[in-house]
């Protein structure tokens, strides 16, 4: 999408041509600039502002381990026929859903880098960790 | 129950022997037949016998039925009604020639800790015309406990613990569904383990012990998170008791094991069955047959006989 808007943008840099040389030339470089800015923009805010899954699935959190960038949304989702929490470990627990039934979801946004460990309380050998960085 | 255990390969009616009762027969004999348990203690040491057996009432002592993982609120295939077979299982407690003196609900009243479920639960139990005493499962901790404190916490301490004495024998209520750790077993935690030290002190060493909790305490199969980290320490302070029995539910299955002087039952649900520890990749509901779940779910009735060495056990199926 973001090289299709910068393509679109040529006639409108072909048009100024007529106009001082050095306008245009600075003319689109400012353009280039704010295109290739706001492009930079778009592209962090797709992979922070992402959203990835975790499910629940016989008693394990699928993936165990999670890597993800600042800003993303992490949400579980319950596939057992049983009840599961998601709540983390540290003394605050920074994020604790209720009990979770079947097909029900829980999402938290990382805002802050760290490592997350986090279990299911009503079974606590399940244990998922959550990286953020 | 004569005909039950007629009809059943592998068990013994001398289990049912007043003096001298072969105990691992009789733990074999509940591990099969699960249900309800008529718990009567004779003598120290409750035994376990027939729902539909004379042997409580023409002895006379002291009965209580336990009733365990209602599980109001689940609906999966496992079982969509439990509160059906929750009714069922009140049914057949009614049914006893003799009443129970109470009852004990050792855990998973609800399914997600939700007031109507709490409610629904309260409204069934009713029909058994007793008290109930009554320790959480963890499902019934999946809002911090605040429901089942509201309903069932008066004049308990800490998270729910608590004793108290019916007939000579010394009852005692612990909460091992609040200290979870990751990757750990549950945990009673030091602060009730102090409070255990303290209520126990003063009893003669013959006082008839009865336990009762949710998740067992001992290592049924930690793989699966069935044991009790710091249950050792709470045994510890009940060794030097003649007689010490400890029911608990959580597994939806009955499993025994003696212990010296302890005996270890758990308890069947009412509500759905699970696998035999390690039988499955997990300890999820177990799907049985419509038609055959009667037969995976039940209570279990208690009777103690003053003079008599053990409690008599029965674990009662819904369905034979």
């Amino acid at each position: 999408m973001t090289s299709l808007r910068r393509s679109g943008s040529l006639p409108v840099l072909r048009r100024l041509r007529r106009g001082s040389s050095l306008f245009v030339l600075g003319g689109a470089l400012a353009l280039l600039l704010v295109l290739g800015s706001l492009a930079h923009w778009n592209r962090t805010a797709a992979v922070a502002g992402e959203t990835r899954e975790v499910k629940i699935d016989n008693y394990s959190f699928s993936p165990g381990t999670l890597t993800v960038p600042v800003g993303t949304t992490v949400s579980w989702t319950n596939r057992d026929e049983t009840v599961h929490t998601v709540v983390a470990q540290d003394a605050g627990h920074t994020f604790k859903s209720g009990g979770l039934d079947t097909d029900d979801k829980f999402s938290f946004t990382f805002d802050k880098p760290g490592t997350y460990v986090y279990i299911c309380t009503v079974h606590p050998y399940m244990t998922g960790k959550i990286v953020v960085q | 129950m004569s005909d039950r255990l007629n009809a059943s390969p592998g068990l013994e009616l001398q289990h049912l022997g007043r003096d001298g009762l072969d105990r691992r027969g009789l733990l074999k004999c509940m591990a099969w037949a699960g249900a309800g348990v008529l718990w009567t203690v004779t003598g120290g040491v409750p035994r376990s016998v027939g729902l539909a057996d004379a042997y409580a009432g023409t002895m006379g002592g002291l009965s209580f039925v336990q009733i365990s993982d209602t599980h109001i609120g689940f609906n999966k295939p496992a079982n969509p009604h439990p509160d059906a077979t929750m009714t069922q299982a009140v049914a057949s407690i009614r049914a006893l020639p003799t009443p129970p003196a109470f009852l004990i609900h050792t855990g998973d009243i609800t399914h997600l800790s939700k007031p109507e479920q709490y409610d629904m639960a309260a409204e069934i139990i009713k029909g058994a015309n007793s008290e109930v005493h009554y320790v959480p499962g963890e499902h019934d901790w999946l809002d911090g406990g605040d429901a089942f404190k509201a309903r069932h916490g008066a004049g308990t301490k800490g998270d729910g613990w608590y004793s108290f004495d019916s007939q000579g024998v010394h009852f005692i209520a612990l909460v091992n569904v609040v200290n979870f750790k990751a990757g750990s077993l549950t945990s009673l935690g030091a602060d009730q383990i102090a409070w255990l030290k303290d209520d126990v002190s003063g009893l003669a060493s013959s006082t008839p012990i009865v336990v009762f909790t949710h998740i067992p305490m001992w290592a049924v199969y930690p793989q699966w998170g069935w044991g009790t980290e710091d249950s050792g320490q709470a045994l510890e302070l009940l060794k030097r008791f003649g007689s010490v029995t400890v029911l608990n539910g959580h597994i939806h299955q009955v499993l025994q094991k003696v212990e010296g002087n302890v005996t270890f039952h758990t308890a069947m649900s009412t509500a759905y069955p699970q696998p035999a520890p390690g039988a499955a990749a997990s300890p999820g509901p177990l799907k049985v047959p419509a038609d055959k779940l009667g037969g995976y779910l039940g209570i279990r009735e208690v009777t103690y006989v003053e003079g008599q060495s053990s409690l008599a056990i029965l674990d009662k199926p819904l369905m034979a």
